[in-house]
């Protein structure tokens, strides 16, 4: 143990995701060491963060404004709409520059051991956003574990009656790679996944 | 397959282990409490990723240490010209353990399953007979998982999936009763989803089961006339669904996804009173049966016996008839045995490709079964001769 500040600032750092108690106590230390300029600006940007970003009040992706840039942006098809569950996700998609259309972030997936049901998701939100009908496409993009195909299982049903085109994303072989370093599971979803070849 | 070398560290009562063993019998011989079961318990430890003694981690770390290392150098004979593999767990309790193949690191440890399979014959063997349900649904997932290791995966996914549909059950069932006061009603509508992934995943582990049973059927009558010679009558076996009697046959998957789902909502009620799921093939049994009547409870103790050895001679029979033989595990069983099951045992267990022997008394175990004999005593391990 070390003295009382000191300590503070270990167990602060080791409650972030990712940081054990050893990871923690080297940043600490690294930040006693480091030039105080240095220590500010990452202090000033963590209130900043705080302060500043909100979430979007129509699709839940953070924002600085009452809106975020996907929703603002003009150019973007309304009348496609991808699920998914993190606001990083969105990044994730946004770095293929493939898709054209609006999110919508639920802020998790559907797990009952941890006390998550639709009502702690944005799904009301998700289900006003599809009355209005401008909508035609609905893109299930939760993560491809159980949680998230739960949750992609759940919503599919909820827009069952709006006659809507409701997708899923592929799941399969990650491009590059090796067939064989693929496990059982991959393999055979992308088996079941398989397309013709047009030549 | 055989075992050329084991390897522990911090591993149960040894500080450090080096044993080098050959195809054949290997017999360990030492007094009580001096770690002869701990060797043999590694072995299937790299089999099964767990202990036939205990269910937790814990107590194979050896105490006032952090973490236990397991390596084997694992021989494969079925191919043409032999195959070492270099297997190594490392076992931290409280935290995810660690695998390596070929010391380049595995990214699941379950992916290292079926490099070493095992099939191991202990006294803890009389509880498939003797014990509850949980006993016989272990045993016969621990051979699917033998067979075909993707099958951990899908006992790894149906327990997910299990469990996330209690925790709904549970909370569901808290707000039932808590609406009769007056509360706010249960949201059951993501339990339908639920159902539907707990029928997917169910009725690919029940087809298998199903599949695994009709296999084992005839090996088993056959191993238990071998051992009882002409006991009471014929060792049968029936697989015993939560879906009713008449789905003790295999089916195809579909057929079994669709009446596992329709069982969940007979059943709902019951379960959301109750906040457990009560259809599935967590709930299912493998009866055994001696000629008209089930082995439990009428069966005597030495039937009980024979029954267990012939399950354990049946799931060997049958792994080696996948292509590679398992390693053989005779842990403490022959102190068990009257004279005349230990010859017999001896003698069907006699032609495999490793056995390893764990014995107090020497004298228990058979001449038949006289192969390289290791000494066991005080935290260290002698080969003998």
């Amino acid at each position: 143990m070390y003295e009382g500040v000191v300590q503070n600032l270990i167990d602060e750092l080791g409650r972030l995701p990712g940081v054990g108690p050893k990871s923690a106590q080297r940043i600490a230390f690294h930040l006693l060491a480091a030039d105080v300029d240095d220590v500010r600006r990452l202090v000033s940007a963590l209130t900043e963060v705080k302060e500043k970003v909100r979430f979007c009040a129509t699709c839940g992706n953070v924002a600085e404004d009452e809106l975020c840039r996907i929703c603002l942006d003009q150019r973007r098809d309304p009348s496609i709409l991808c699920v998914v569950e993190e606001p990083k996700d969105v990044v994730a998609i946004e770095r293929t520059r493939e898709y054209r259309g609006r999110y919508h972030v639920l802020g998790g997936a559907i797990s009952p051991i941890e006390g998550v049901g639709p009502d702690e998701l944005r799904v009301r939100e998700l289900m006003s956003r599809l009355a209005d009908g401008t909508v035609t496409e609905l893109i299930l993009a939760t993560d491809p574990n159980l949680e998230g195909e739960a949750t992609a299982t759940y919503l599919a049903r909820m827009v069952a009656s709006l006659g809507l085109r409701v997708t899923r994303l592929a799941s399969g072989l990650p491009v590059g790679g090796d067939l064989e370093y693929a496990d059982e599971v991959t393999l055979g979803r992308a088996f079941e996944g398989r397309r013709s070849l047009d030549v | 397959m055989y075992v050329a070398h084991l390897s522990l560290a911090d591993f149960r009562s040894y500080t450090e282990v080096e044993l080098p063993l050959e195809p054949g019998v290997t017999t360990f011989v030492g007094p009580n409490g001096q770690g002869k079961t701990n060797l043999v318990e590694a072995v299937n430890y790299l089999a099964t990723l767990g202990s036939h003694r205990v269910a937790q981690d814990a107590p194979l770390v050896r105490f006032g240490t952090e973490r236990a290392v397991i390596r084997a150098d694992v021989v494969d004979t079925s191919a043409t010209t032999p195959r070492h593999n270099l297997l190594e767990v490392e076992i931290t309790p409280g935290k995810a353990n660690r695998a390596r193949l070929n010391r380049s690191p595995a990214t699941r440890p379950r992916d290292i399953l079926g490099i070493v399979t095992t099939v191991l014959f202990a006294p803890e063997d009389l509880a498939l007979v003797k014990g509850d349900p949980a006993q016989r649904r272990r045993f016969l997932d621990d051979v699917l998982v033998a067979r075909a290791p993707r099958f951990a995966g899908v006992r790894a996914d149906y327990d997910r999936v299990l469990k996330q549909r209690n925790a709904l059950l549970k909370s569901a069932g808290a707000a039932t009763r808590g609406a009769k006061r007056g509360g706010q009603a249960p949201d059951l509508s993501t339990l339908d989803v639920w159902d539907t992934h707990l029928s997917t995943a169910g009725a690919e582990l029940l087809a298998a089961r199903l599949e695994l049973v009709d296999a084992l059927r005839p090996l088993v009558a056959k191993a238990y006339d071998a051992v009882a010679a002409g006991g009471a009558g014929d060792a049968q076996l029936t697989y015993r669904s939560s879906l009713g009697p008449e789905m003790d046959q295999a089916a195809d998957r579909d057929t079994l996804a669709r009446e596992l789902l329709a069982a969940a909502g007979r059943a709902r009620q019951d379960e959301i009173e109750r906040g457990v799921s009560l259809v599935g093939p967590h709930r299912d049994d493998l009866v055994l049966g001696l000629g008209p009547m089930p082995a439990k409870g009428y069966a005597s103790h030495g039937e009980s016996w024979s029954f267990a050895l012939a399950l354990r001679l049946a799931s060997y029979e049958l792994l080696r008839a996948g292509g590679s033989d398992p390693v053989l595990v005779l842990d403490d069983v022959f102190a068990e045995l009257d004279t005349g099951r230990r010859d017999r045992l001896a003698r069907l267990v006699a032609d495999a490709e490793q056995v390893l022997v764990t014995a107090a008394v020497p004298d228990d175990v058979p001449d038949r079964l006289e192969g390289s004999r290791v000494d066991v005593g005080s935290g260290s391990v002698r080969p003998v001769g």
